[in-house]
């Protein structure tokens, strides 16, 4: 076993584990160190060849690969350890990390340990297509993966499932390639992904959105020959007799993604249901002291941009390595017409940045925040929407934490 | 009409159709003589259909009926499991079992099974009312129990490749990826497949649900297959404290069926099936809606907080019957040689328990033979050395004498399950010479995780292309059709991302 230290052990270095470790060396952590399980920095990043990443943060329109340079670059110049190829097996409260690399098995004690492991994708046994298993069903991210890092051609004639992000920019990849894209599916009646992908990636190809229909069987004994797609009633139950067969030898499944989190599990973190992701408080603090989380496994973040400036939040904090648990706890709930927020736990008074998602798209309409009953906060939205991540802050007072009062937002119809 | 019979036509003294868990055990069972023994398997891996597609169960032999062919190699083999598994190096588990009577009226149920089981000489077969169930199973609904603690599980396709590899160890030829087309008779049997002719001396009908067409192409069948699919869903690791042992209903009256239940796995998952169905084409291994939503309301029924998000994947295998749903479905195995056809030795509706039963036949199989052929055995019978734990279930001390060896044990390629490059490496060369992405799934577990081979997929197929030396359009997932890739999309690659 080979012993390490570090002030912060950042697990996995995508953006998130990039941008907090970035700031907890630029907060005064000395030793910070980051695993990650691939041969590259970047995560994800990595295979995104498109562009529209840091245009909130840089003002720029940049590809994937473009934001993960810059920070690498930056990463490189705060003298960030990197330990690439190498996986975190397990974490405990002390903050000890065991990890494996080709060089052996490490334990690191870390002070803190930041939480940056992204997520995974969802699969077709998620949402239970029944049928044959032949090859050919990819989700998008792994299609993305092999035309992207390693230029293999996942298939010819395509039909894709969930207008996740993730699908839409595949649906314009693919097209780019040759493919014949015969449409994509969606079971909500709007889509899921950034309205400007929707436009871009499908519109702008005349690639056909089906709202309202689902995949409801997938045929062939070797590789796909077709699947079956149906149009499903406002309780997304499939309406008898609508049901189409489309030859296809490639199905891409864009239906969401889970966070990663079966260390934050292990460890005995608290998760949040709604989100998937660890509780946190307002400094990014899970459950268990000293261990913060960031990123994809936090949430699933509508944008890069948004992600990074959480995980720097967190990179803060966790160089600081106060411990912020408090008696005095006031917990944050997602009412009416919201589908989750972070932070769920406010531990200290002052201002917190809050960000949340709506359950489904609304026009104007009023946000509010009530303290028990009470209203302490509120704000008028003017368009929202599931896939856009609605950011806002307020001052939390000292009443409200000293007595543990529960915070509720809700979004009036 | 056998054609193109040439010189170079193959000759062994045994012949055996299908490489699932009954022909490989009887290659292995016959790799311990002096004979030519070559096995046919169309799949592109043994174990490639019901052999794969089960519940991996150890049968007691309650379910059985005395005297029957069933209940007599489920008994035998049960006990010969044990010896075996240590032998060969396939997981073995004796969690036992309980069958569950939810009410008053089921009870009888459970006291007929317990009696069946005496007479087949099942042991400590013992019925416990709920609370004293409830204290070793507290998620369980239930009013009584049988409990059956010869019971156990397996992993039906690590035990069917165990086999397979250690009779290959052993001279038996395995020949993957092809199919019998046609045999005639004449002395010899002559046999056609598709990647040429043979010829042997007797022939092992183990066909599995294609039994009946081998039979066909020598004589007239004097009997029916009926397929009966069955549908699994498996559960996701992390609720795998649900249950410490199987759980199963009192069998349902038709069908000749064990019923919905619910089993641990050596892995950790849990299973939930079998549903049963009666179909036309045996090949139709689907999954359907209906299945999947029954399997979980029928497990809900014994278990109610079963979480329908826990449900990382969902597969079916097809039972092999020789009973049609009007004659109730169940019918004995026939193993017999055939009275037309001298040399021709059949093993026909090994359906449940065979994979129990395995071992027994095939020492029955070794003996029949016997008669035509004298026997020696050998003198360097051999098996494989193996490794008993995988990398993930090892010491840390373990862990790292093995990364100082090599460094790819410390290269974990699937991440859900924690499995080595080394791992994958060691699924590839693997002695069938099976090269798909399942062949290497089913032996390295890579891609069996949560994740369904979201992550690890793209770091094995690159294994693979640099291991066999072959384009990314020849990986397939498992038979010979099924590419998982289109080419490439420009010629000159540039791997680093």
């Amino acid at each position: 076993m080979i012993n390490l230290k570090a002030d912060v052990a950042v697990i996995g270095g995508g953006p998130a584990g990039l941008a907090a470790a970035i700031s907890a060396r630029k907060n005064g952590a000395k030793n910070v160190i980051i695993l990650d399980r691939n041969s590259w920095l970047g995560g994800i990043l990595s295979q995104c060849i498109h562009d529209g990443f840091g245009v909130e943060e840089t003002g720029k329109s940049m590809t994937g690969t473009e934001y993960r340079e810059m920070y690498i670059t930056e990463a490189k110049k705060h003298n960030i350890s990197f330990m690439k190829e190498t996986m975190v097996l397990h974490i405990n409260k002390n903050r000890e990390l065991i990890a494996i690399n080709k060089k052996g098995l490490h334990k690191i004690n870390a002070k803190s340990i930041v939480l940056a492991m992204g997520c995974r994708e969802k699969t077709r046994w998620n949402v239970m297509i029944p049928g044959d298993r032949p090859s050919g069903i990819f989700t998008a991210g792994v299609a993305q993966a092999f035309i992207n890092l390693y230029n293999i051609m996942v298939g010819k004639n395509i039909v894709i499932l969930g207008s996740g992000d993730v699908g839409l920019i595949m649906a314009r990849r693919l097209k780019f390639e040759g493919a014949n894209v015969q449409g994509v599916v969606e079971i909500l009646p709007y889509a899921s992904g950034l309205p400007r992908n929707v436009v871009q990636c499908l519109d702008d190809y005349d690639i056909p959105l089906f709202l309202n229909h689902t995949v409801t069987y997938i045929k062939g004994k070797e590789r796909l020959e077709s699947v079956k797609i149906s149009q499903v009633d406002e309780k997304m139950n499939v309406i008898p007799g609508t049901e189409k067969e489309i030859k296809c030898d490639t199905l891409l499944l864009s239906l969401g993604l889970i966070p990663e989190n079966e260390l934050s599990k292990e460890v005995g973190i608290e998760i949040d249901i709604l989100t998937g992701g660890p509780i946190v408080n307002q400094f990014f603090e899970t459950s268990v002291p000293g261990i913060f989380a960031c990123g994809n496994c936090l949430q699933v973040y509508d944008t890069v941009d948004n992600l990074t400036i959480g995980a720097k939040n967190a990179g803060k904090h966790a160089a600081k390595n106060t411990i912020y648990k408090q008696n005095k706890i006031s917990n944050v709930y997602a009412g009416k017409g919201i589908r989750y927020v972070i932070p769920q736990r406010i531990t200290k008074p002052g201002r917190v940045f809050f960000s949340l998602r709506v359950e489904k798209p609304q026009e104007a309409s009023m946000m509010r925040v009530n303290a028990d009953s009470e209203e302490i906060f509120k704000k008028k939205l003017l368009w929202v929407n599931p896939a856009n991540m609605v950011e806002f802050s307020f001052d939390v007072s000292s009443d409200i934490v000293n007595s543990g009062k529960k915070l509720e937002i809700t979004l009036d119809d | 009409m056998i054609r193109n019979i040439h010189r170079q036509m193959k000759n062994f003294r045994i012949a055996i159709i299908g490489g699932g868990v009954i022909g490989s055990a009887i290659a292995w069972e016959l790799s311990k003589y002096k004979l030519d023994v070559v096995v046919f398997e169309k799949g592109s891996d043994v174990a490639s259909e019901t052999s794969k597609a089960n519940s991996g169960v150890v049968h007691s032999g309650i379910n059985s009926p005395p005297s029957s062919l069933k209940a007599r190699f489920c008994v035998e083999g049960n006990k010969m499991l044990q010896p075996l598994a240590d032998r060969l190096g396939f997981p073995l588990k004796w969690v036992g079992k309980y069958v569950i009577a939810k009410n008053e009226d089921e009870i009888q149920e459970l006291l007929k099974l317990k009696q069946v089981g005496i007479e087949n000489q099942v042991p400590n077969l013992e019925i416990q009312d709920g609370k004293e169930v409830n204290k070793k199973e507290s998620n369980l609904l239930c009013h009584q129990a049988l409990w059956v603690p010869t019971a156990g599980i397996t992993l039906p396709y690590k035990f069917t490749i165990a086999l397979a590899e250690n009779a290959v160890a052993n001279n038996v030829t395995f020949l993957l990826e092809t199919e019998v087309v046609d045999i005639n008779c004449k002395d010899k049997f002559f046999i056609e497949t598709n990647k040429g002719n043979f010829q042997s001396e007797l022939l092992i009908n183990a066909a599995g649900l294609n039994c009946r067409k081998i039979v066909s192409m020598l004589e007239k069948p004097d009997f029916n297959i009926y397929p009966c699919r069955g549908e699994y869903l498996v559960l996701d690791k992390s609720y795998s404290n649900l249950i410490n042992s199987m759980i199963y209903p009192v069998p349902p009256k038709k069908l000749g069926v064990l019923g919905v239940h619910i089993t641990p796995t050596i892995e950790g998952n849990i299973l939930l099936g079998p549903s049963a169905e009666f179909i036309d084409n045996p090949d139709d291994k689907i999954t359907t809606i209906e299945m999947m939503r029954n399997l979980i309301s029928e497990a809900k029924e014994i278990i109610p907080s079963i979480p329908e998000k826990a449900i990382i994947a969902a597969y079916s295998g097809i039972r092999c019957k020789l009973a049609s749903p009007d004659e109730g479905g169940g019918a004995d195995y026939r193993i017999e040689e055939s009275k037309q056809t001298p040399g021709l030795i059949n093993l026909l509706g090994i359906e449940s328990p065979g994979l129990t039963g395995a071992p027994a036949i095939a020492k029955e199989i070794v003996k029949m033979i016997s008669k035509n052929i004298e026997l020696k055995p050998k003198d360097n019978h051999k098996t494989i050395k193996f490794m008993k734990k995988r990398f993930s279930e090892m010491n840390s001390k373990e862990q790292s004498e093995l990364i100082k060896k090599d460094e790819r044990w410390g290269r974990i390629v699937c991440r859900c399950e924690h499995i080595t490059e080394a791992e994958i490496i060691k699924a590839l060369s693997n002695p069938l010479g099976a090269r798909t992405l399942s062949s290497v799934k089913f032996r390295a577990r890579a891609g069996m995780g949560r994740c369904q081979g979201g992550f690890c997929t793209q770091h094995i197929i690159r294994i693979m292309e640099d291991y066999f030396g072959i384009h990314i359009e020849d990986i397939k997932l498992k038979s010979s059709e099924s590419n998982l890739f289109m080419g490439r999309t420009r010629e000159v690659s540039d791997d680093k991302p």
